[in-house]
C-alpha cells in the first residue's frame, strides 16, 4: 500500500468543524462535502487539493464530532493519506472503516513542509520527500486496521467475514 | 494479582470473558446502539450488508434530534426516510421530532443501566456515564457494522481516576469542574483514556451533574467516562430493586494509569473562552466581553437543574437590550417540568426564547446560527472556530448561571452577583 503526492501541512488539533463545517451536513452528497473540505482551516483547500495530495499535521487530527462525512470529504477531495502526530480516536476508526490510509509519525509534521512532493512507505515504515533530501518514520497502523483497510474499508471486511460465517 | 478497573470489568463482560487488562484488544457486544439522524448513513452502509434488520433490533436506539424540527426540506426527507426504515426493521426504541436529545433519552428514560456498554454514532455518547456505564462514540458506518454483527472491536482504556474532595461553593457547577479540567488536559489530555470519577464527595453532584462530567470528558480526547453507580444513583432510580454491585466499580486495588484528587473549594465559576476548550480563565477575567447572544441547552446543560438555576438567576430581572437569550430543554420532560415549577414562565418573562427540545444551535444547523463578528455565550460544549455559523463570529462556554447572569448583563458576567443564596 504506497501513496505518493504533495503535502497540505495543518497544525494541532484540527476539529472536523473544521475538515467539515455543521452547515454542510443536511445534504450527503461527497463531491458537495469535498467542495467544503478543510474549508474552516483554509478557504483554498477545497479548490486547489489534487488527487493524490498528502495532509500532513500535528497532533489530535479529528477531534471533536464522530461525523464521518470529515473523511467522506477528504477522501472524495482525493486525498490519498494523512500522516498526524496523533489522531482522535473516532476520525481514526472512521478514516479505517471508509478506507483512507491514516499513519501516525512523530517526525512528519516538523519535517515536512506545504508543496513538498513525497511517497508514503507503509512496508519501510516511512514517508520520503520524492527528491530523497528528507525522511519521517511512521508507526504503522495496527494489524486489524491494516487488515480492514487492505479490504476496502469495514463494509467489505464485515461483508467477506459473513461470507465465511454463512459458507 | 491487581484489582479491575469499572471499564475492564465492564468490557470483561460484554466481551463473555472473565476478565480483561487495559491495553486488550477485545471483542464487545454493546447492551445499546445509538444514532440520530445520521441512521440515515448508518442505513446506507448497512444496506450493503444485504440483510433485512439489525442483530438485535430491541438494542437499537434511534432519535432526531440534530435538526428538529427539520430545518431544510432535506432534512425533512432524511427524516421521513429514518421513520420508515426503523418501523421496516422493527426498531422500538425510536425517537421523533421534540422528544429530546439522545444522551438525555438514554440516562433519562432508564434505557441505560450500571454496567452496560453503549455505543453510539455521535461523540457524546461517553454522557451515560452518569449512571454507571461505558459509553463511546464511533461512525455510522461502524454503527452499521454493530447493526449487522452485533458486535465491535474495542481496545480497553486506561483510566485516570479523578477524585472529588470537598463541596462546591455558591454558583458554581458540575460545569465549571469540567471547564476547569478542560484547562489542565487540554483537548488531549486523556485521547483513548477513561476518566473515572470517585471520592465521597461525589454523592454533592447530583445525575444530572454527572451527565455534565462525563459530557465534556470527550472534548479533552477521552474514549469514555464513568461515574460509578452509587447511594445517589440508586436513590435516583428505585425501581431498579437490587443496589448496584462490585461489577460497577472499581476494585479497591484497581490500576490506574493516574489518581487526581481534585479541591472542589478551589474551583470558581469558569468561562472557555474562543477558539479553544482549554482557554479557560476566571468569568472576571472575561468581564469586558460583550455578548449578542446567550444559549442554554444541548447535551452538555439543558436539563432542569441548569434550567432551574437560569430561572434563580433571571427571575424579577430583564436581558440585556439587544441580546438574544436563547432556551432549548434537553428533553420534552425537562420542557414539561420546567412548565410546570413556573421556570419557563421565568425565563420568558425575562425576555429569553424558547425553543424545542433537540441540540439546538449548538451545532450551527439551525435556531440562532451566529452571524460575522457576533459572540455568543453558550453553556454547550464545543467553542471551535465556526462551529455555531460564522467563522467570524465567537464562542465562550460557561454554566448555565453564567449563561443568564451574562444575558441580564450584556456582557459576560459573574453568576454569583445574580445567585446570591445557596440553591
Amino acid at each position: 500500500m504506497t501513496s505518493e503526492g504533495r503535502v497540505w501541512k495543518f497544525g494541532d488539533d484540527v476539529n472536523t468543524d473544521m475538515i467539515i463545517p455543521g452547515r454542510y451536513l443536511d445534504r450527503y452528497d461527497p463531491k458537495h462535502l469535498a467542495s467544503h473540505a478543510m474549508e474552516g482551516a483554509d478557504k483554498d483547500f477545497a479548490s486547489k487539493v489534487r488527487p493524490d495530495d498528502i495532509v500532513i499535521a500535528g497532533k489530535n487530527f479529528g477531534c471533536g464530532s464522530s461525523r464521518e462525512q470529515a473523511v467522506v470529504a477528504l477522501k472524495e477531495s482525493g486525498v490519498s493519506a494523512v500522516i498526524a502526530k496523533s489522531f482522535a480516536r473516532i476520525f481514526y476508526r472512521n478514516a479505517i472503516n471508509l478506507g483512507l490510509l491514516v499513519i501516525a509519525s512523530d517526525s512528519a509534521a516538523e519535517v515536512f513542509k506545504d508543496g513538498d512532493m513525497v511517497a508514503v512507505d507503509l512496508g519501510g515504515s516511512a514517508v520520503r520527500s520524492k527528491d530523497g533530501t528528507k525522511m519521517a518514520p511512521l508507526h504503522k497502523p495496527p494489524e486489524r486496521a491494516m487488515a480492514i483497510l487492505r479490504a476496502g474499508g469495514l463494509i467489505p471486511y464485515i461483508k467477506s467475514s459473513l461470507g465465511r460465517e454463512v459458507g | 494479582m491487581s484489582g479491575r478497573t469499572v471499564a475492564e470489568k465492564i468490557l470483561a463482560r460484554a466481551s463473555g470473558l472473565d476478565s480483561v487488562r487495559a491495553g486488550e484488544v477485545v471483542e464487545a457486544s454493546p447492551d445499546l446502539v445509538l444514532s440520530h439522524e445520521n441512521t440515515f448513513l448508518v442505513d446506507r452502509s448497512f444496506s450493503e450488508f444485504g440483510l433485512s434488520r439489525p442483530w438485535d433490533p430491541d438494542r437499537v436506539v434511534v432519535v432526531l434530534d440534530h435538526r428538529t424540527p427539520a430545518n431544510t426540506a432535506e432534512t425533512a426527507r432524511v427524516h421521513a426516510k429514518i421513520r420508515e426504515t426503523v418501523k421496516r426493521m422493527g426498531i422500538g426504541k425510536f425517537f421523533d421530532v421534540g422528544q429530546g436529545i439522545c444522551h438525555q433519552l438514554l440516562v433519562e428514560q432508564k434505557l441505560v443501566r450500571p454496567g452496560g456498554l453503549v455505543v453510539g454514532a455521535d461523540s457524546h455518547t461517553s454522557t451515560a456515564g452518569a449512571v454507571g456505564a461505558f459509553g463511546t462514540g464511533l461512525g455510522a458506518t461502524e454503527v452499521a457494522g454493530v447493526w449487522a454483527t452485533g458486535r465491535t472491536w474495542l481496545k480497553v482504556p486506561e483510566t485516570m481516576r479523578i477524585n472529588m474532595v470537598g463541596h462546591l461553593n455558591r454558583a458554581v457547577f458540575p460545569k465549571d469542574i469540567a471547564l476547569h479540567l478542560a484547562s489542565k488536559l487540554g483537548p488531549s489530555g486523556a485521547d483513548y483514556k477513561c476518566i473515572e470519577f470517585g471520592g465521597m464527595f461525589l454523592f454533592d453532584i447530583s445525575i444530572s451533574g454527572r451527565m455534565v462530567l462525563c459530557n465534556m470528558a470527550v472534548e479533552m480526547g477521552a474514549k469514555t467516562a464513568i461515574v460509578p453507580a452509587d447511594a445517589t444513583f440508586a436513590a435516583w432510580s428505585p425501581e431498579c430493586k437490587e443496589p448496584p454491585g462490585d461489577a460497577c466499580r472499581s476494585d479497591p486495588d484497581a490500576r490506574f494509569e493516574s489518581t487526581t484528587d481534585l479541591e472542589m473549594e478551589r474551583i470558581t465559576p469558569l468561562v472557555s473562552g474562543p477558539h479553544r476548550i482549554e482557554a479557560v480563565r476566571s468569568v472576571e477575567e472575561f468581564g469586558d466581553v460583550r455578548i449578542d447572544q446567550a444559549f442554554i441547552g444541548t447535551c452538555t446543560n439543558g436539563r432542569l437543574e441548569d434550567l432551574i438555576a437560569a430561572s434563580w438567576v433571571l427571575k424579577g430581572n430583564r436581558i440585556a437590550p439587544g441580546v438574544r437569550l436563547i432556551v432549548s430543554p434537553a428533553s420534552r420532560t425537562v420542557l414539561a417540568d420546567a412548565l410546570d415549577m413556573g421556570v419557563i414562565q421565568t425565563i420568558v418573562n425575562a425576555g429569553g426564547t424558547i425553543l424545542p427540545p433537540g441540540c439546538g444551535p449548538c451545532l450551527g444547523a439551525h435556531e440562532g446560527v451566529l452571524g460575522p463578528g457576533e459572540v455568543c455565550i453558550s453553556s454547550g460544549n464545543r467553542n471551535f472556530r465556526g462551529r455555531m455559523g460564522s467563522d467570524e463570529a465567537e464562542i465562550y462556554l460557561a454554566s448555565p448561571a453564567t449563561v443568564a447572569a451574562s444575558a441580564i448583563e450584556g456582557k459576560v458576567a459573574d453568576p454569583r452577583r445574580w445567585l446570591t443564596v445557596d440553591l
